[in-house]
């Protein structure tokens, strides 16, 4: 469990990043943190894994003050994957990427081995173990950076823009991977831009906004809210746009799935097709 | 406003990408990265460029602004002219007056002291007078709305502030062809739609080629008139927005194809058949209007 109090956080230059965060997200949970550029975002969800210590306020991990224990030591519970998958990357080879936080924990060798070759086959990279992280695309260095990670199987992931550089089915596939990452009781916390794919994973939300939280609720109602999404510079994913723009003939605002869409349209012709 | 100081760009002649067998294969690396891509971007067009991560996309782009073959090196065969120069005989910073690159990565960008620093470097080095310099600065910190961010030093901004210096940096410019690699992936919906929106007004008002590289169709689609679908390295097809969006081709390639598109096929699929079909959300509006007002 994740407990944020009160959470101020300025940093060295002044700029007042958070501005009083309270924020519970319990086990098993599915939280996307969405948000206008220099919210605060990723300043928050530093302080998930410690690499950020509150100015004031407190963060709990399990109940463990981040403040009392060293990132190393919270990194074996919570799994950080960054933004920019190059502030992550250093080894020669991807296979040697994914092994050595493995290594660093102690793991014997047969279980480093086995699973380096289960998160390659999982983020689809096996073909890559021996070639250098640098030689990859930006989409396929974001994986390398996740399996690097999700290899040592925390409890907590946080993923800063899992999205950015995937292409569409890269990006399918790490939607049903982070479904099903929930799914298997973990905690899921994701920093995204994406609105269709919140739309499409429907987790709960928080809107970010100047160092605060806007409002806390699930997808379905956050991003069907212009007014409030706009305050936080999001544009509603495609579908709840046309909803909107049709609302005057009676068609329903809160619409953010496209199968659900059709049936709406569908209902409204019955008899007439 | 978009027109203020852009007089120097009267000539679109020169404005025009054409590849043919184009073969490139990075140092050390085992196969082409791009192979036999023949390709024509005529003046004027704003061209989507997407694919699966790994197709060779960026790879392009390097070459249609130099750093492939000159900053680096490989192999290159076949042809490749950018504004009618011979992008193998000619230096980058000659390449450089004519195209400009968004980079992926801002970081990879970036390096003065200030943001209005790096802004101004490529004008700097073009001898621009200063009045002319710091209007253009000043017109692309505007446009990439990051005018309060002038004196800030870009390695301690957000990776989307970032992102908005390096597509500034290469607006303050005015190249007339513009290529941009994912240049809104760090952006909030809102800014990416306002950076968009600049672009098209560049494309529509001034002529501005523009080549954007983009995974969201979603989000880019009601811009462009055409798309160009890269799969292993080779261009697989090339179209308006309309026809790829609907071709089974592009679907089995793995484009992702906007939800307003994909609302017509769930539609047409159940029996309604819409009577064209829409690429971006107003084209929808209007004939899904058109068929319920009725119902």
């Amino acid at each position: 469990m994740l407990e944020v109090k009160d959470l101020h956080y300025t940093y060295s230059t002044g700029l007042e990043a958070l501005r009083g965060i309270n924020l519970t997200i319990n086990n098993g949970e599915f939280l996307a943190i969405m948000g206008q550029n220099g919210a605060g975002k990723t300043t928050l969800v530093k302080h998930f894994n410690g690499l950020l210590k509150p100015t004031t306020g407190t963060v709990l991990v399990d109940g463990i003050n981040t403040r009392d224990v060293s990132v190393a030591k919270l990194a074996r519970n919570v799994g950080f994957v960054f933004q920019n998958p190059d502030h992550q990357l250093f080894s020669e080879t991807v296979e040697e990427e994914i092994a050595f936080a493995l290594k660093n924990f102690g793991f014997e060798e047969s279980v480093v081995t086995k699973q380096v070759d289960w998160a390659l086959n999982l983020l689809d990279i096996t073909e890559y173990r021996k070639t250098s992280p640098f030689m990859l695309s930006g989409g396929e260095r974001k994986r390398v950076a996740l399996a690097s990670i999700l290899a040592w199987d925390p409890n907590i992931v946080i993923l800063d823009e899992p999205t950015i550089g995937q292409d569409y089915q890269q990006k399918e596939k790490l939607q049903q991977f982070i479904m099903q990452l929930n799914a298997q009781k973990k905690t899921v916390v994701v920093v995204t831009h994406d609105v269709e794919f919140v739309a499409e994973c429907n987790p709960r939300v928080i809107l970010m906004s100047k160092g605060k939280i806007l409002v806390d609720g699930i997808a379905e109602e956050i991003l069907t809210d212009p007014k409030t999404l706009i305050q936080a510079s999001i544009v509603p994913p495609q579908i709840t746009q046309i909803f909107l723009a049709l609302t005057d003939l009676g068609l329903p605002s809160n619409v953010i799935d496209v199968h659900e869409a059709t049936k709406i349209i569908l209902n409204r012709l019955r008899g007439k097709l | 406003m978009i027109l203020q100081n852009c007089n120097k760009l009267a000539d679109h002649t020169l404005d025009v990408i054409t590849t043919k067998n184009l073969t490139y294969t990075y140092p050390g690396a085992s196969k082409p990265s791009i192979q036999d891509v023949s390709i024509n971007i005529n003046k004027g067009d704003f061209v989507i460029l997407t694919g699966p991560s790994g197709c060779g996309k960026t790879t392009l782009c390097r070459c249609f602004n130099g750093l492939i073959p000159h900053f680096y090196n490989g192999t290159l065969d076949g042809e490749i002219t950018v504004a009618n120069l011979s992008v193998v005989s000619h230096k980058i910073y000659e390449l450089a007056q004519h195209v400009g690159l968004v980079f992926q990565n801002p970081e990879n960008q970036l390096f003065a002291l200030s943001v209005e620093k790096d802004v101004a470097f490529g004008l700097e080095n073009f001898g621009m007078p200063r009045d002319e310099m710091r209007k253009r600065v000043d017109w692309a910190l505007q446009m990439a709305g990051i005018s309060e961010l002038t004196e800030r030093p870009p390695h301690e901004l957000s990776g989307g502030q970032q992102q908005r210096v390096a597509i500034a940096s290469v607006l303050a410019m005015q190249p007339k062809i513009m290529i941009l690699d994912e240049p809104t992936s760090f952006l909030d919906p809102l800014g990416a739609e306002k950076i968009f929106d600049v672009l098209n007004n560049l494309n529509k008002e001034l002529g501005i080629t523009i080549i954007l590289v983009e995974h969201r169709l979603d989000l880019a689609a009601k811009y462009a008139n055409r798309v160009v679908v890269m799969d292993k390295g080779n261009v697989a097809l090339a179209g308006t927005p309309r026809e790829i969006f609907t071709s089974e081709k592009a679907r089995l390639i793995g484009v992702g194809i906007p939800k307003v598109t994909k609302l017509y096929q769930h539609l047409k699929k159940n029996g309604l058949k819409l009577r064209n079909v829409p690429v971006t959300t107003q084209d929808i509006v209007n004939l899904l209007r058109e068929i319920l007002k009725d119902a």
